[in-house]
């Protein structure tokens, strides 16, 4: 009897060492990325990289300007149509539609976050890129808004979900209709939790290169129309690191870690609201 | 005494369950009405079929007539929102809006609907917070949160938001279950006063708080009004077993 004490401390040890081991390996890949990146890219890093677009193979230098605005603006574009697709779907679940149509979007879009994000790049081919005869801008961020979308909606709905029931009753039994209840009460409330899921489906959607790959097809020149094939930071890494030349392999870890950092960045803004006091 | 509401044959369903079970009954003006009855016999669900509060509930069906003066408010041409207007409810629970400050919560009705006049404002705050006797305990912090208040300055603060938007009924769903007696005896006293313009209507569990507050007495049993009457009557010499039983705590 006297003995036991001593086996539950060690037992006590052995898992505590265990979870420890368990949260290294969890946190290892992260920093081993994170550092690699670090080291390949870094020292391609200087003002070129933002303001130049990318050399003709031979001559050295150059950056990956037309890759960050081309980024910026299909995310800005696939954010005009997912983020209004994504709030609007999920205001009609919790707040209008109590209803059968309303499982069957629910089912859809958890379907949708399921799809492979090549798949929906090939469905934004299909659908945009053969009809309009040619890889566009525009198919890029339709396919970019098809995966927002669904993550969008859900994060809005389990925010929306936590109003409390008793905050829309005070609104409308003070005579306010439901639609500006929607609007000034419990979206107001559910803010910052909307907030934080946007940036994180933008996050996601930031690192996306399969479903670029037959839509905006990538663009070693700045793009003048938005039906024309453009650049994206992802699809010039790709496409740089294949290439034979050890300059563009450079060029690419550069890329990389300005994404890294990019991603970084809107996880920890995502956070930051995330945390913030939540009225309810 | 004048009518201001009148039930006539209210039904309510939820789904299969019958929750209210023909009820008429005319709630008179200028006064107070309790609705009392064990839990679960249907007080919550009548009350909040005097403001449409079921329209959101996609499983209630109420059938009937609601008359207000003379409008039945459940007329299709009649917009929901324009009854809520005229009817306005006060909470079990104190639910003032928790992101805005006391100032605001006051004329959230008129800032919800954009219609709050700048120069109003201030005029409106004092005078409603003075009539639910609150200007005194915070008039130097207006412009704090309301949740800094305590639960019976809450349930005022919610009282006052309600009469500022005018009203003609005030709905109350045991507006003191959550106070304690002091903040209770305020509340009382209000409702008190309420009268004189507006017609109030309470449901509370609490018997003594009845016959304190109200006029007139409603008796709901499992989904059936069992009696009305005076107060005073219900509360000495009701007319049916099952009332007494319940207001002399024999029942079961
Ligand atoms: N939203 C709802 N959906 C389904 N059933 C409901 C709903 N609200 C009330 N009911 C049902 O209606 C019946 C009456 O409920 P109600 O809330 O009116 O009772 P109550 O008299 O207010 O009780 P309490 O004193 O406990 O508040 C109950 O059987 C209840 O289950
Ligand atoms: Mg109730």
């Amino acid at each position: 009897m006297k003995r036991t004490p001593s086996i539950r401390l060690i037992k006590n040890g052995l898992m505590t060492l265990l979870m420890v081991a368990a949260t290294l390996a969890v946190l290892a890949p992260l920093g081993i990325i994170f550092v690699h990146i670090l080291k390949m890219g870094a020292s391609s890093i200087s003002l070129d990289f933002f303001t130049q677009i990318p050399k003709p193979t031979g001559e050295t230098g150059g950056g990956m300007a037309n890759g960050l605005a081309g980024s910026t603006i299909m995310i800005a574009m696939s954010s005009l149509i997912g983020l209004p697709v994504g709030i609007l779907g999920a205001v009609y679940l919790t707040e209008y539609g109590h209803n059968r149509f309303a499982d069957a979007i629910r089912f859809s879009a958890d379907v949708l976050a399921g799809v492979p994000s090549i798949i929906t790049g090939m469905v934004a081919y299909t659908l945009l890129v053969v009809p309009m005869k040619g890889f566009s801008a525009l198919a890029g961020a339709v396919a970019l808004a098809l995966i927002m979308i669904p993550i969008v909606l859900r994060t809005t709905e389990e925010q929306l979900k936590l109003v409390p029931g008793t905050l829309r009753e005070a609104s409308l039994a003070l005579g306010v209709p439901l639609w500006r209840t929607t609007l000034q009460v419990t979206l107001a409330s559910a803010r910052t939790g909307i907030i934080t899921g946007i940036l994180l489906a933008i996050a996601r959607i930031a690192g996306e290169t399969a479903p670029l790959l037959f839509t905006a097809l990538g663009n070693q020149f700045w793009s003048r129309k938005l039906t024309e094939p453009m650049a994206a930071i992802p699809l010039q890494i790709f496409n740089f690191a294949i290439a034979p030349y050890e300059d563009w392999h450079k060029l690419a870890w550069a890329g990389a870690l300005v994404l890294v950092v990019i991603m970084f960045s809107l996880s920890l803004a995502a956070r930051y609201f995330g945390r913030q006091k939540r009225y309810s | 005494m004048q009518t201001k509401v009148t039930l006539e044959n209210l039904n309510v369903h939820f789904g299969s369950n019958h929750a209210v079970k023909d009820v008429s009954l005319d709630f008179p003006e200028n006064s107070v009405t309790a609705i009392i009855g064990p839990s679960g016999c249907g007080k919550s669900t009548v009350l909040r079929s005097l403001n449409r509060m079921h329209d959101l509930v996609p499983s209630a069906r109420v059938t009937g007539r609601i008359m207000l003066d003379n409008t039945d408010i459940y007329d299709r041409a009649v917009d929901p929102v324009a009854v809520r207007r005229r009817i306005g409810m006060v909470f079990q629970k104190p639910n003032p809006f928790p992101a805005m400050s006391i100032h605001d919560n006051v004329v959230a009705g008129y800032k919800l609907t954009g219609s709050l006049k700048r120069s109003d404002a201030e005029d409106i705050v004092e005078s409603c917070l003075k009539r639910v006797a609150l200007w005194d305990e915070v008039k130097d912090r207006l412009k704090t949160s309301a949740m800094d208040l305590s639960g019976g300055q809450q349930q005022r603060l919610c009282i006052a938001r309600t009469i500022a938007v005018q009203p003609e009924v005030i709905l109350m769903d045991e507006p003191c279950s959550a106070l304690d007696p002091i903040a209770t005896l305020k509340i009382e006293e209000l409702i008190e006063e309420l009268k004189e313009q507006y017609t109030v209507i309470i449901v509370t569990h609490n018997m003594q708080q009845a016959a304190r507050v109200s006029d007139s007495t409603a008796f709901f049993y499992m989904g059936e009004l069992i009696e009305f009457g005076l107060t005073k009557k219900i509360f000495t010499t009701p007319e049916k077993r099952q009332t007494e039983d319940y207001i002399t705590g024999r029942f079961g």
